[in-house]
């Protein structure tokens, strides 16, 4: 019976290999490839392990402190209690400050490389300068912050250079994320534009940008999740261990001014952990939870953002 | 008539808007300039006056607070940041590289979605709080799984620059296999090649070069990294001697010191020499692998 059974299954297998039958380099083949795509299937697998169970040990952790108040109350006793009310809204100024300066810039350049500069040296050099500029390691950016901005400039340490650091860095994103944009608009608009008498600038003013601009957006929004991360740059540029905030007014809950130095949320996490004793690890871990929950849902916004105006593009 | 208004002060008004344009577009060219001439600047002083270079690059002590013989040796530091960094390459690049066949060749269409969405968000996630999953969450790990009398060393270091450069490498060599024309795959299917054969002998050397830019700029981020290793490495200036061993890295150190010490003065300008040195060393990474890059697009053209 059980003899039966085999020989009908070989005969099967016979049957479907009769015209190519595997040979030992043919079962080679399918086995190495078995290997290949399962050895490299666990190894991208393995990469997506660290996110969710990071994101589980910190939730954890973190989830004892977390609560309104702690958002809204600023830090107490010498920093082992209380709340990040103050290092939200450093992050917020320094967010906003340095992509008010560098959005600007970064889009016109973008507008520049894509629109108007022709393939010659000179935009080889400019396109090296943004790709060198994406590789400046954040510390550097730093240093230079404190001798430009700092000294040089005279702002002394303060929210403005600090932005201003900041903004230096984010510009090469900002660059070729624009560019791309620009870019995905097809170079039929323009000539149909051109062919109707109007001058390049207009071209781009009425049909390019009104169609790359939500493409811009999602760029620069992208780089307010990098600027309220990065912490190098900031360190000796404005953020400070502590700034003490009146307990009532307005000055409690907006406690900056351009020219004063600020609690920011990534220093924040960082001293709290390294260097202040007595620091409940539930705050550190809760602290750590909001900057990634911050950074996390502004890409998720830019990731959907971008699949949204992908379903709408017509062309 | 409000139309043909503001149509001739726009043309009125646009060499200006041109001209500002293309100022914004040189104006990367002028801060690249800006940041190697003011980290420079303040550095300069010190490295011409005073600063003994061999001994700077040789000497391993590292002593700049010291009251009997302050000394300026990067030695150990340059080792720390290479012991560092050459673990998470060994680990990030062969990851990232595997991560980036399989999302770009073997990955069913919706599952590619996904992996690319968690990739983008490893790659937000803040050097901070890298930093602080090293120190907090790390650091007891190994102490359990090593007996190592203490966590945040080279292999923490290591794996968490592992960690933040894989999405870079893969990104990166996704586009580099992307690059490579579909009729190469269609000719080796065509030929009987299974995937993996595909992989190996086709895209593999076509993209050859795309793939090494991607592993080095990878690389170029864990020497730049700065606060990961700052809380992750420990900090302990030496050369050392295994891998459960605490470093510090070039740009920890400057992280570390620069807030300590009085402006002008040879610790602080001695920061910045370093500062230069490491603004060299990304634009050599950058550059080597622009041309790399670059040297892949000249051969398929000629």
């Amino acid at each position: 019976m059980a003899d039966a059974a085999a020989l009908a299954a070989g005969a099967m297998t016979d049957h479907a290999d009769t015209r190519f039958s595997a040979g030992p380099v043919e079962r080679r083949k399918r086995t190495v490839e078995r290997i290949a795509a399962t050895l490299l299937g666990v190894v991208t697998c393995s990469l997506v392990l660290p996110l969710a169970g990071i994101m589980g040990v910190l939730l954890t952790k973190a989830w004892p402190a977390l609560s309104w108040s702690f958002l809204t109350q600023n830090p107490q006793d010498y920093m082992t209690a209380g709340g990040i009310w103050a290092p939200l809204v450093g992050t917020f100024y320094l967010v906003f400050i340095s992509l008010a300066v560098a959005a600007p810039i970064g889009i016109m350049a973008g507008v520049y490389l894509n629109e108007y500069a022709s393939d010659n040296w000179g935009t080889r050099i400019v396109n090296m300068a943004v790709v060198n500029l994406a590789g400046v390691p954040s510390i550097v950016h730093a240093l230079f912050g404190v001798g430009a901005f700092v000294l040089f400039a005279g702002m002394g340490r303060s929210v403005l250079a600090a932005s201003c650091t900041l903004a230096i860095m984010t510009l090469p994103v900002i660059i070729s994320s624009t560019r791309e944009a620009l870019a995905a608009v097809p170079q039929s608009f323009r000539e149909a534009c051109w062919n109707m008498g109007a001058s390049r600038w207009q071209t781009i003013r009425t049909i390019v940008l009104p169609n790359a601009i939500s493409g811009i957006l999602t760029g620069v929004i992208l780089q307010v999740s990098r600027a309220a991360g990065e912490t190098a740059p900031i360190l000796f540029t404005g953020a400070v261990f502590y700034v003490a905030t009146p307990e009532t007014g307005l000055e409690a809950y907006l406690p900056y001014g351009l020219w004063d130095r600020c609690m920011a949320l990534s220093y924040h996490l960082f001293t709290i952990t390294t260097q202040v004793s007595g620091a409940s690890e539930e705050l550190s871990y809760a602290t750590a939870v909001v900057l990634i929950g911050l950074v996390i849902s502004v890409n998720l916004l830019s990731i959907g953002f971008r699949a949204y105006l992908r379903g709408r593009k017509r062309w | 008539m409000r139309h043909s208004v503001s149509n001739r002060l726009g043309v009125a008004a646009e060499p200006l808007i041109e001209w500002t344009i293309r100022l914004c577009g040189w104006s990367a060219i002028f801060f690249v300039f800006a940041i190697f001439f003011f980290v420079f600047r303040e550095g300069a002083p010190f490295l011409f006056g005073r600063l003994d270079v061999v001994d700077f690059l040789t000497n391993p002590n590292w002593r700049p607070d010291s009251p009997v013989r302050v000394q300026y040796g990067v030695l150990a530091l340059i080792a720390g940041t290479a012991s560092v960094t050459a673990l998470a390459a060994l680990l990030s690049v062969p990851a990232g590289l595997g991560a980036a066949v399989f999302v770009s060749e073997f990955c069913p269409q919706r599952l590619r979605e996904v992996l690319k969405i968690v990739i983008e968000l490893l790659a937000a996630i803040p050097s901070v709080v890298w930093g602080f999953i090293g120190y907090m969450v790390l650091n007891p790990l190994i102490i359990w799984a090593t007996g190592a009398p203490i966590g945040i060393n080279i292999l923490n270091g290591g794996l968490i620059l592992a960690l933040m450069s894989v999405p870079i490498i893969m990104s990166m060599g996704e586009d580099a296999l992307r690059a490579v024309p579909d009729t190469y795959r269609e000719a080796a299917i065509a030929l009987g090649a299974s995937r993996w054969q595909l992989v190996y002998k086709v895209l593999m050397p076509a993209a050859k070069n795309g793939l090494l830019a991607a592993a080095l700029l990878g690389i170029g981020r864990s020497v730049g990294e700065t606060m990961a290793v700052l809380m992750a490495t420990g900090h302990a200036v030496q050369i050392p001697g295994s891998l459960l061993d605490p470093v510090r890295t070039l740009t920890a150190t400057i992280a570390a010191e620069l807030g300590e010490t009085v402006e002008g003065g040879d610790h602080y300008q001695v920061l910045f020499v370093i500062g230069t040195l490491l603004m060299v060393m990304s634009l050599v990474v950058n550059v080597t692998a622009d041309l790399v890059v670059k040297g892949m697009r000249g051969k398929q053209n000629g």
